[in-house]
């Protein structure tokens, strides 16, 4: 890390923030509403995003600062097993194919704003629907404090935030300065602030990445000598320990059970995080989520490369014991001034866009399933617009307490038990759109299972590698009745969850317990926006 | 629904799902492609043909729906 401050770079990053800023005020009068004072508008924007908005909308949500940090970072520490992240985004896009235009759907056809008002509406329980709701808000807090720490880690390389003597205010000041610009500007244009903001990140992300991917292997001597450089390290590193804990891929058959199950599971948790369903619920039709699966993969490939860095940054001999900064370190040793300040703003800005969407989806839940269902059943329109502006001002707040007040390799395991808690409520949801078979209590079990079984499993897991971690220390654990084979808890948890919920279905309905009233149609399940009529069949063959 | 356009339909959604999954198929060194490894070169021509099949996915559906809305 270089002792001063850069002034080029930081010039530069200060204008592409500058920019964004302007923009997110400005947001608010784009494809402008009546008013802001309803959630439609400002938590979903208005519910007419196309095919072009919403691809960059949605792509904002999967591809965060986080995956531009910690992902290659698991690579640069010589864990291979850290490109689980791009079989991941292969497989989410057929599953969103398959079930999210019948949420959306329904979603349209009811008014839903949030995953928790179709569990309330199919189900009839106000108990299942505020343990969606908690735990959406509960998962989405570390997943936008690990946004903040992106921007943390730019700041410190870039030599903001002062050295190991800093006073604290001077240390933080920068990182409070990004987080109430975005505080300000998400309160006042809500979720289009965000969708404007995405199109300045992709584009600065796209040529930053397509840069470094190309520029970067002619200039380290090529890709045979960037993976050989990686495999010196990972033998080192393998010597050091005295038995194999990292390679260049995932050889043996533990490896490969935890890379599928973390693919699988981090597939199927993505889709429930109330952000996502935010971005898909503010999309204009349901082809242009059909139609979005078939794009967004172009984003896949892009992590994919990303990812590599990691290795690239072996090869440049890039030396630091935080993994997390390997890729900004990267970029200064490597690119000229100026474009390390664009890639840092990419980085930066990349971090703002989920953060908002994060928060808003957040704060969605807390004024529809909380607010309304719980504390003043007969707000208006304008009290749930002004409920939501506050909460998003609280939820984001949380996350800076958590950056701020915990040792950042914390916010990462934290990070991890969002994603075992958010696969929870997967039963509910995905099979709710399917069949009402499962009975509400049953689902309400499951779930109570699947969140402590899941926490305390994480929260007995040791470091593989750092003797000093004794909790949370990995996503993985051993099945029960297995000694050897790892996989990742959240898809234990989940099947437990399931396990537990198809018992108690059966009991519960061989003792006649009221299932309540379900307000859905099967017919709602498939509805689009001008079209009532839309071929019945085709949702039950997809599915099939 | 006619049943062939079913099972078209679940094979283009079903073969991007579980290919990845089956992680001994690709977990291997050899062949590299310039310096790449089999076992990340792959999964980046995964995408693309992930993006095809769900994009054939998509057409085969709206044209179903478009035919459905003429009822």
């Amino acid at each position: 890390m270089s002792d001063g401050i850069d002034g080029v770079a930081l010039g530069v990053f200060l204008f592409f923030f500058l920019l964004v800023t302007v923009m997110g005020f400005v947001a608010a009068r784009w494809r402008s509403a009546a008013s802001l004072d309803s959630l439609d508008e400002w938590g979903l924007g208005g519910r007419s995003f196309g095919t072009f908005v919403a691809w960059f909308l949605i792509g904002g949500d999967l591809y965060t600062a986080y995956t531009f940090i910690a992902v290659p970072a698991l690579l640069y520490a010589g864990s291979a097993v850290g490109f689980f992240a791009v079989p991941y985004t292969i497989i989410v896009y057929p599953i969103i194919f398959v079930f999210l235009p019948r949420l959306w759907s329904v979603s349209h056809r009811h008014g839903y704003v949030t995953p928790a008002d179709f569990v309330q509406g199919r189900y009839d329980s106000r108990g299942l629907s505020l343990a969606v709701a908690v735990t959406g808000i509960l998962a989405t807090m570390p997943y936008i404090a690990l946004q903040l720490v992106g921007i943390q880690v730019v700041l410190e390389v870039m030599g903001l935030g002062g050295g190991e003597d800093a006073s604290v205010l001077e240390k933080d000041l920068p990182l409070l300065l990004a987080f109430a610009i975005l505080a300000a500007y998400t309160y006042t244009s809500g979720l289009r602030a965000p969708a404007l903001i995405a199109f300045v990140k992709d584009t600065l992300i796209y040529i930053v990445i397509l840069v470094a991917v190309i520029y970067l292997p002619i200039h380290l001597g090529g890709w045979d000598n960037i993976f050989s450089a990686a495999e010196d390290k990972i033998a080192a590193s393998n010597e050091a320990a005295g038995k194999p804990v990292a390679g260049l891929f995932p050889g043996i058959g533990a490896a490969q059970w935890a890379y599928g199950s973390l693919a699988l599971g981090s597939a199927l948790a993505l889709f429930m995080y109330p952000h996502s369903i935010t971005a898909v619920l503010s999309t204009g039709s349901r082809n242009v989520i059909r139609r979005n699966a078939a794009l967004l993969p172009a984003y896949s490939f892009l992590l994919g490369l990303l990812a590599l860095l990691g290795y690239v940054a072996i090869a440049a001999n890039v030396e630091t014991e935080n993994a997390q900064l390997a890729i900004p370190l990267l970029f200064e040793s490597q690119f000229p001034s100026w474009f390390t300040g664009v890639a840092f703003a990419a980085i930066g800005i990349g971090a703002l866009v989920p953060a908002a969407i994060m928060s808003i989806a957040a704060a969605n839940l807390w004024t529809r399933n909380i607010y309304k269902a719980f504390i003043n059943r007969d707000a208006t329109h304008a009290q749930e617009a002004k409920q939501a502006k506050l909460v998003s001002l609280v939820v984001k707040l949380g996350a800076l307490v958590f950056v701020l007040g915990l040792p950042s390799e914390f916010a990462i395991n934290l990070q991890l038990l969002g994603g075992i808690w958010i696969l929870q409520t997967l039963p509910a949801i995905v099979i709710g759109l399917y069949t009402r078979w499962l009975h509400r209590w049953a689902l309400l079990a499951g779930w109570a299972a699947g969140m402590l079984y899941g926490t305390w499993t994480a929260y007995v897991q040791p470091s593989a590698t750092d003797p000093t971690v004794t909790h949370f220390g990995s996503p993985l654990a051993l099945p029960p009745f297995v000694d050897e084979t790892k996989i990742y808890i959240a898809m234990l948890a989940v099947m437990l969850n399931l396990l537990v919920a198809v018992v108690l279905t059966v009991a519960l309905r061989a003792g006649g317990v009221d299932e309540g009233v379900d307000s859905t149609d099967p017919e709602d399940y498939r509805a689009d926006a001008d079209d009532e009529g839309v071929e019945a069949e085709l949702d039950e063959a997809v599915g099939a | 629904m006619p049943t062939g356009t079913k099972v078209l339909l679940g094979v283009l959604l079903l073969v991007p799902i579980v290919v990845p999954l089956l992680v001994p198929l690709y977990a291997r060194e050899t062949p590299a492609l310039i310096g790449i490894p089999f076992f990340f070169w792959f999964q980046f021509v995964l995408i693309p043909v992930t993006a095809v099949m769900t994009s054939l996915a998509f057409l085969v559906t709206s044209r179903h729906e478009r035919a459905g809305g003429v009822r």
